[in-house]
């Protein structure tokens, strides 16, 4: 099996696992259908308001309903003794990082199509445009990658689960601000050309952030 | 007791002190009275010198942390460790002297100022460092860990910087218009003594931290043989 095969192994196993309960795709999506509510409360979400605070709104959503599926997602590799089946098979660091990242990847996409449309119908706001879910989509592969790298070594910890966002969300900051501007000003009827300062801190940060979660994903790891 | 006198620890404590006492004195005495802000603007030296040292002393940290992970010997964790501890303690610094300075100038104890905004993420950054190392169970695991989290946090810095930055200048503040000024020969003079001074500090803060680690190391190494 050369590496494609076997990250996209592990993409498939985390898929179909999670298949089974689908206990964290429907916690992340409850999470994220309460966390739209209490926002539309705290806000006041109507008219014009709803549409200057849809990205922000949106994003703060997508990041926390995030951070529940990373952990959750590395946690089962631990409890069921997964991921040291891994370890021992003949498995590259890197794909295991690669296939983790996908399935987490995977796992907050689903749940961005699902809360766009809900989101665009609830609040009035038309984000269901290409340029909109491309955003969506690059913004959400650089907070998965740093995401699955801290999850990695956040389940080590005594403080588990608690501890990620306070991990993450801090080193998460330049593509969390980078892609609410991106989505503000395609939602004020910008093209992606006009947000493209934006546009491109978030590729950087996706590709600095895969190249050094590459370089140590398997100092995480390695026991 | 005579090998635990530390001569060149000594000379770095009474070199920094005298230092910081010259900054200071150049800071009330030397430095003229800057003409919109007042006396009030005497603060920025030593705000700009503790910003200057925390940046510093996280990316001895990175570094540090890279070479631990390519090495992996102790002295690199430790490293890593006492600049993380050293470096909160002048970015705690860095941001309360930037409210107070906020608070006559701006007439408010906090604004989203790029500067100000970074050097507040990169204070919660280290603080997680630290919640982080505190989580860890293994000695081991712990300095690597660690050292992952300290090259990661250091790499997005930039990042977060113009993330910032940009941010600031779509959404002007109005009130941060009233803070830029020029600066004189001998204002520039003191802030290069200040910086100077500060950096001195924080390698002598950074040795003693190192060497209460080696004291530990050596403790609990003791404890075992027993």
């Amino acid at each position: 099996m050369d590496f494609l095969d076997k990250t996209w192994a592990i993409v498939v196993k985390d898929v179909a696992a999670e298949w089974h309960t689908r206990e964290m795709l429907s916690a992340m999506l409850v999470f994220a259908v309460l966390a739209l509510l209490v926002f539309s409360f705290a806000l006041d979400l109507r008219g014009a308001t709803a549409r200057a605070a849809a990205p922000g709104v949106l994003w703060a959503t997508v990041a926390f309903a995030g951070t529940l599926g990373l952990s959750r997602s590395l946690v089962r590799e631990q409890q069921t003794g997964c991921i040291d089946g891994l370890l021992l098979a003949p498995v590259d660091r890197t794909a295991i990082f690669f296939g983790k990242a996908l399935g987490n990847l995977f796992f907050m996409l689903i749940v961005e199509v699902i809360l766009l449309p809900l989101f665009a119908g609830l609040f009035n706001v038309p984000l269901l445009r290409p340029e909109v879910l491309l955003v969506t989509m690059l913004g959400t592969v650089g907070y998965a990658a740093v995401g699955t790298l801290l999850a990695a070594m956040a389940v080590n910890t005594r403080a588990r689960e608690v501890l990620l966002p306070v991990l993450l969300l801090p080193l998460a900051f330049p593509v969390l601000i980078a892609a609410v501007q991106t989505t503000g000003a395609l939602l004020e009827g910008g093209t992606l050309t006009e947000a493209g300062g934006w546009l491109r801190l978030i590729v950087v940060y996706d590709l600095v952030i895969l190249a050094v979660a590459t370089l140590t994903f398997g100092y995480v790891l390695e026991e | 007791m005579n090998r635990h006198r530390d001569l060149p620890g000594l000379i770095l404590a009474l070199a920094s002190a005298v230092a910081v006492l010259t900054a200071l004195g150049m800071v009330f005495l030397y430095a003229p009275r800057e003409a919109t802000m007042g006396d009030v603007q005497r603060i920025f030296y030593f705000h700009v010198s503790s910003a200057w040292v925390g940046f510093f002393a996280f990316f001895v940290t990175f570094l540090a942390g890279i070479l631990y992970l390519i090495r992996g010997e102790r002295q690199w964790d430790i490293l890593a460790l006492s600049s993380v501890e050293v470096g909160l303690t002048f970015i705690t610094m860095a941001v309360i002297t930037g409210s107070l300075w906020a608070r006559p100038v701006w007439g408010t104890y906090w604004t989203w100022e790029p500067r100000l905004t970074i050097s507040a993420v990169q204070l919660l950054i280290y603080i997680a460092y630290g919640m982080l190392r505190r989580a860890v169970e293994g000695p081991e695991r712990q300095a690597r860990f660690a050292a992952v989290y300290g090259i990661v946090a250091f790499v997005t810095v930039p990042l977060s910087w113009f993330a910032i930055r940009w941010w600031r200048t779509i959404h002007p503040d109005i009130l941060t218009g009233g803070g830029e000024m020029t600066l004189t020969p001998r204002m520039v003079q003191t802030l290069l003594v200040s910086l100077a001074a500060f950096t001195l500090l924080y390698v002598t803060l950074l040795r003693q931290r190192i060497r209460l680690e080696r004291f530990a190391d050596a403790l609990a190494a003791l404890r075992m043989t027993q």
